[in-house]
């Protein structure tokens, strides 16, 4: 089996405060193959986008990666010096962010800045930089590109924003794109056209894609695997088909029963007990047993690591062969 | 038919967005009106859920703001009760009106004042409306937060020592303080995780059951509205597309805007049906379309759809404002 574009090995994200030293992200292993779309669920505060940034070494001081490794195509990132990193952002990894208007200069064109990072990153002139980025700007479906790219951010819609900021994380042709909720402040509508245009991107290029999202219907319609994590870390990860229609963590059977469907007529939603710990209180064992209605006396004392179940990984005492022997 | 609880009728309501009086006179420009909503019809019985969908823009949340009185409607009115409550919105009587009124907002972080004990913040409107004695008042405000599923103790912390979601509960305890009939809630849910959405999505229903309530509900989420709605209006760029039953909106669209708004919802079936391709997006409102709005976006539309402008009809059980429903052009298509 060839590398997988990205792999990520026992990562730990740390914060060093007065009261002590919060775990964002704890013990985190997952990789993603060149072509595939991993999708990253989980509540606020689960660590999905720590996960990202702790990957492309955007995390602010002093949160730092306390343990694991990350590698690119075989090759160690998460070490760098941040000169390199900088060379490999960008190049090699496509960031897209949350809100188009704060991750696009206001004061400069979409040309200016879609030329800069062109040329940042890739030996071009500056009028093949300009025809490379009207080409982007077409790829992801901006109507008549080669006038609009003299326009500044402002004069575009939410939804058109969100393609030029797609098409500025994919300037340089990166093997990884880490798009982190893409889609969350535009409307339905809207963002059903982004999600295709990511879609289409990713078949054509082949690049690999980590999509963090809070919303279960995106994941379903264009992620390949989903990681689902919880309070830092990983609860279950496996094929989309497999995890959503037939889940196997309670987290993740309670977080898709909370979602209401289209195509059902439940009176009334499952919901989850309580909320999420806090960084500060994370219980000891399974960080999900006060709110899990499965727990039994191990989940109290013994913290589950992600293991090998039906085609994913699952961590959760329940598949635990050895104890279900006993 | 009894009289509905509320009615809406012929609402509408512009903004002066124009340029200040000098430059106007200097650059020779008018004045610019943005019709955010526009002749918008539709009651609400009591006990009854209806909801509001609609892509931002569309004047959900201003619809809201003119049925609790926080906006002045240019023209139309709004009638509780049979009573219209733009032309008595003074005195006595139309406080009382009021008191029978409550909103709970989109974001819990900023409906709820950071400076106050929560006992206060829920104990407001009964201050205002000047209906109990304080011992009273504490003792409902307890109530109130058992009732929302906290505890009479968080009366004494502060907002901020809450998450999200039992912020949302709190603002639910407020709205409920002054015994309400009818309450708007302006996308009640849309700040909040998955897992709380379903909390308080099910408290709202126990709530509406426990104490008969009527909602107007406004959401951008179609499946958080056929989880919770008995009618739905769908509007588009301040006017309504279709007024139809929660369960033929989902099962017989009329509206071709239904039916694009309805195919883009991501499928978490994964039935693997091909996904309609979405065209364009919602037109600016200050410079909205000639006749139907949503003629340069509809894959029916015609020469008739762009001059002029369809009304409400009914169509079997729902209300649909559209030409191709009319002419049966959507079923031949």
């Amino acid at each position: 089996m060839s590398t997988p574009v990205l792999s990520v090995e026992g990562m730990t994200v740390q914060f060093p405060t007065r009261r002590g030293i919060l775990t964002a992200v704890d013990d985190v292993s997952f990789s993603i193959k060149a072509g595939e779309v991993l999708g990253v669920v989980g509540e606020s505060g689960a660590g999905k986008s720590m996960t990202g940034s702790a990957i492309i070494g955007l995390i602010e001081p002093p949160g730092r990666i306390s343990s694991g490794q990350v590698f690119l195509h075989g090759e160690r990132i998460d070490t760098l010096p941040a000169e390199k990193m900088r060379r490999v952002r960008g190049r090699k990894i496509g960031m897209i962010f949350q809100d188009p208007l704060t991750s696009l200069n206001p004061l400069y064109t979409v040309a200016e800045q879609l030329v800069e990072t062109i040329r940042t990153h890739l030996p071009l002139s500056a009028a093949d930089a300009r025809k490379r980025a009207i080409g982007l700007l077409d790829d992801v479906g901006i109507p008549d590109a080669s006038r609009r790219i003299d326009d500044y951010p402002h004069q575009f819609s939410g939804g058109m924003r969100q393609r030029v900021v797609i098409a500025l994380a994919l300037c340089a042709d990166p093997d990884l794109v880490i798009a982190d909720e893409p889609t969350t402040a535009l409307d339905v509508s809207v963002q059903a056209q982004i999600i295709d245009v990511m879609k289409k991107l990713c078949a054509e290029k082949g690049a690999a894609i980590m999509l963090i999202t809070h919303d279960m219907g995106v994941i379903a319609e264009i992620a390949d695997r989903v990681a689902v994590m919880y309070a830092g870390r990983l609860a279950e990860i496996g094929p989309v088909r497999k995890v959503i229609s037939d889940a196997a963590h309670p987290y993740t059977k309670g977080l898709m029963g909370s979602i209401p469907s289209l195509l059902s007529d439940a009176e009334r939603l499952t919901q989850i007990p309580g909320s999420m710990p806090r960084l500060t209180a994370i219980p000891q064992g399974c960080p999900f047993n006060p709110r899990c209605s499965y727990a039994f006396d191990r989940c109290y004392i013994e913290r589950p690591d992600p293991l090998p179940h039906d085609e994913r990984r699952v961590a959760c005492w329940l598949y635990d062969k050895e104890e279900a022997l006993s | 038919m009894s009289t509905p609880l509320l009615e809406v009728k012929n609402l509408s309501v512009s903004f002066d967005v124009s340029r200040p009086w000098l430059n106007r006179k200097l650059e020779g420009q008018d004045k610019v009106l943005l019709k955010a909503v526009n002749d918008v019809s539709f009651s609400i019985n009591k006990g009854e859920t209806f909801a509001i969908v609609g892509e931002s823009g569309s004047g959900k949340s201003t619809i809201a703001r003119l049925i609790v009185g926080l906006l002045k409607p240019s023209s139309g009115d709004v009638f509780f009760e049979g009573k219209s409550l733009s032309a008595g919105l003074e005195g006595a009587e139309a406080r009382k009106l009021r008191r029978r009124f409550q909103m709970i907002f989109q974001d819990p972080f900023a409906s709820l004042n950071p400076r106050w004990h929560v006992a206060d913040i829920v104990a407001e409107p009964l201050r205002v409306f000047k209906t109990e004695t304080g011992k009273q008042r504490r003792e409902k405000v307890g109530e109130l937060l058992s009732l929302v599923g906290l505890s009479p103790e968080d009366g004494a912390k502060f907002p901020h020592q809450f998450s999200g979601g039992q912020r949302q509960r709190i603002a639910i305890a407020r709205a409920l303080a002054a015994n309400p009939d009818f309450i708007v809630c302006d996308e009640p849910t849309s700040a909040l995780d998955v897992s709380v959405q379903a909390q308080i999505l099910n408290l709202m229903k126990d709530l509406q059951d426990k104490l008969g309530l009527t909602y107007l509900f406004i959401s951008h989420d179609l499946s958080v509205v056929r989880h919770m709605a008995d009618r739905i209006g769908v509007l588009y760029l301040g006017r309504m597309a279709e007024i139809a039953d929660a369960k033929s909106l989902f099962v017989d669209r009329q509206h071709p805007y239904t039916r694009m708004l309805l195919d883009a919802v991501p499928d978490l079936g994964m039935t693997g049906k091909p996904r309609k391709p979405v065209e364009g997006e919602i037109p600016s409102p200050l410079d909205p379309p000639s006749g139907c709005v949503f003629n340069p976006r509809c894959p029916l539309a015609n020469a008739r759809c762009r001059t002029e402008r369809p009304e409400l009809r009914l169509y079997g059980p729902t209300w649909a404002a559209c030409h191709a429903v009319e002419e049966g052009r959507d079923k031949a298509a």
